[in-house]
């Protein structure tokens, strides 16, 4: 159970790619803490920092400086078998283009994670069956990804990030390979299945037709968050990043240093 | 995961039968030719082979293969004999001559003249007839090509003349001996009458062959024969390598059946990798989505590597299998006789395979252990 309530709790994280004249600062100090129960998106333009911002959380890249704790583990002390393990066991994903495996039908792609645990060929393809007749996808579960739809595959996507009861869900544009009608029926589901009060999920997408879905949402430009909205939805926007300090979990005397009681 | 890895190999089935063909190409072509290039040069040591009563071969110090013979002197045979630790010693002719047939074909014909008393050196594989008929005045032992070479379409009988210096040559039994290196005919005759049978040589005596005396070793027998009469000995397998390596060293077959086999390491390697690499390459994605998820590097070399063995074992035992079949319908395919497929080649070939995929997969494996699984959130 993570600290508070909090899944990602960063403070001055930086990204710099390269050396020397080359350098590229992908993100400049980034503060933002992002719930456990929420719906946060990275919004903002082409090059703001939103997918590698998204990248550092998840540990597949390492920030270059700040303090970033994600389910009360510290991505950066982590070795790789353990931060692969961490992902394994914590993280679910949505990727932009699905990428499901050609060669595996549904119900086979959404068993994936748990065959990487380690769950058996027949226990995780079951399993898999079964999660994708709870997402109304049963009469698709032997169907091939070039068989499905987009919105198909992106459900048959999110029902691969669900299966193993990660605490952490990341998705990346879901809905851009989308059509609207489609892309708002695959937010509902996502919305309705995949918050809960012991997980986050974080959104980075440039489609604004899904803002609504959002607990949080956090503004980026040119590697920093520019704004941060809170509770939008629920008619209680609160904007700024100095606003979104002060919601901070109430008792802690440094608002910008990571809660440090136990489990 | 090893089923996600066997679904991603088999779903692209033109790359898939690509690499599967091109496994199977090369290994059919490595098999066949280093099978037909070790058959060719055992050829040479067919005749000693054949031998199988002797261990030791006694010759002319120069001698440097079996098929140029200086004759020995006649009672080199007893000074053999008297060898400390050499239980027996008989003499053998081996020469050639030329034999004519009664429509007038001729060919030079590979004569071996054998102990007249212990017929030692005689073929003990007979398809007609017993090695004891040798006895009988002018007879002679024909193998079985030379005998369809003279009389061919007739079913195999005793009873035929040849000629041979203006000598009857008379047929009394059709060997299955091994193919010589030419594909001359072989005859066995006695070793008195063989000097009719080619004319006038001052010695016949080519080789004196012994056998060691209880608890003597072949190798001793052979250093006390040289020691004592300053003739080479050697034995059969010694004697077989020497003729081997001749022919290796100074013929061109080497060069020939080595540049087809380089050409099928070549292939065998160059198509499969390419095309694995490809096949890894237009996966890159799914490999950085399953590190994404949480699949380990090792489990990913494990699973290319799977991919690696299946398409490589798959090509090996199709490649075996045409190989098997091309063998088995040249077997009793005269010119070819004695030229198989031994199981050797079959498991080195293996080995051969085994390092190609493995070579093959390295590629890809580093391609894939270097992807930055962040490359799944890059559209």
């Amino acid at each position: 159970m993570a600290t508070d309530g909090i899944a990602v709790f960063s403070r001055d994280v930086t990204k710099v790619f390269g050396r020397g004249d080359t350098q590229v600062h992908a993100l400049r100090g980034i503060d933002v803490n992002i719930r456990l129960g929420e719906l946060t998106m990275l919004v903002g333009p082409s090059g703001s920092g939103k997918t590698t911002l998204l990248s550092v959380i998840t540990g597949l890249l390492d920030a270059t400086s700040g303090d970033l704790v994600v389910l009360d583990r510290r991505p950066g002390e982590l070795s790789q078998e353990e931060l692969i393990l961490f992902r394994r066991e914590n993280l679910g994903f949505v990727f932009q283009q699905f990428n499901l495996i050609p060669a595996l039908t549904a119900a086979e792609n959404v068993a994936v994670p748990l065959l990487a645990g380690g769950v058996k060929r027949r226990q995780a393809v079951a399993r898999g069956e079964e999660f994708l007749a709870s997402l109304g996808m049963a009469h698709r579960a032997h169907a091939l990804p070039s068989e499905l739809s987009g919105g198909e595959q992106q459900r048959v996507a999110l029902a691969r990030a669900l299966v193993h009861e990660p605490k952490l869900i990341v998705c990346d544009e879901p809905t851009s390979a989308l059509d609207g009608r489609t892309g708002h029926a695959v937010m509902e589901l996502l919305s309705s299945t995949a918050v809960r009060p012991d997980r986050a999920v974080i959104i980075v997408t440039h489609d604004a037709r899904i803002f609504d879905f959002a607990d949080q949402i956090a503004h980026m430009d040119d590697g920093r968050i520019t704004s941060l909205e809170q509770n939008r939805k629920n008619g209680a926007e609160v904007d700024g990043f100095a606003a979104a300090l002060a919601a901070l979990p109430v008792g802690e005397p440094d608002a910008r240093s990571y809660p440090t009681t136990g489990d | 995961m090893n089923f996600v890895a066997l679904k991603m190999l088999v779903a692209d089935r033109a790359k898939y039968f690509s690499l599967i063909f091109a496994i199977a190409f090369a290994s059919f072509l490595l098999a066949n030719q280093v099978s037909i290039f070790i058959g060719i040069m055992t050829r040479p040591a067919s005749q000693i082979r054949d031998v199988v009563d002797a261990d030791i071969w006694v010759m002319d110090p120069q001698t440097l293969y079996s098929d140029e013979v200086y004759a020995l002197r006649d009672y080199d045979l007893y000074r053999v004999r008297s060898v400390p630790g050499v239980e027996w010693a008989v003499p053998l002719y081996k020469g050639t001559g030329r034999a004519k047939g009664p429509d007038g074909r001729f060919r030079t014909v590979i004569l071996m003249g054998v102990d007249d008393a212990t017929l030692v050196g005689a073929p003990r594989k007979m398809l007609v007839g017993s090695i004891y008929d040798l006895d009988q005045p002018d007879a002679a032992i024909i193998d079985k090509a030379g005998f369809l070479y003279f009389f061919p379409g007739e079913p195999l009988q005793a009873g035929k003349t040849l000629q041979m210096n203006e000598r009857r040559v008379l047929i009394v039994g059709i060997s299955d001996a091994s193919a010589p290196f030419q594909s001359f005919p072989v005859l066995h005759t006695r070793y008195s009458q063989a000097l009719g049978f080619v004319g006038r040589e001052r010695n016949l005596l080519s080789f004196v062959l012994a056998k060691p005396a209880a608890g003597v070793s072949v190798g001793k027998a052979c250093e006390r024969i040289e020691a004592v009469t300053g003739l080479r000995a050697r034995s059969t397998a010694e004697f077989s390598l020497d003729a081997f390596l001749f022919y290796l060293r100074n013929t061109g077959i080497p060069v020939n059946f080595g540049i087809t086999v380089m050409i099928a390491l070549i292939v065998g390697t160059v198509i499969p990798g390419q095309t694995f690499y490809i096949f890894t390459a237009e996966n890159l994605k799914q490999f950085g989505a399953l590190k994404a998820i949480g699949v380990t590097n090792r489990r990913i070399v494990g699973m290319i590597l799977l991919q690696a063995l299946v398409v490589g074992g798959t090509g090996y035992a199709l490649g075996m299998g045409i190989s098997a079949a091309f063998f088995a319908r040249t077997l009793n395919y005269l010119p070819t006789r004695g030229i198989i497929f031994p199981w050797q080649v079959m498991a080195s070939i293996g080995v051969v395979v085994l390092l190609v995929v493995g070579l093959a997969s390295l590629i890809s494996i580093r391609r894939v252990l270097v992807l930055e699984p962040a490359v799944v959130f890059r559209g």
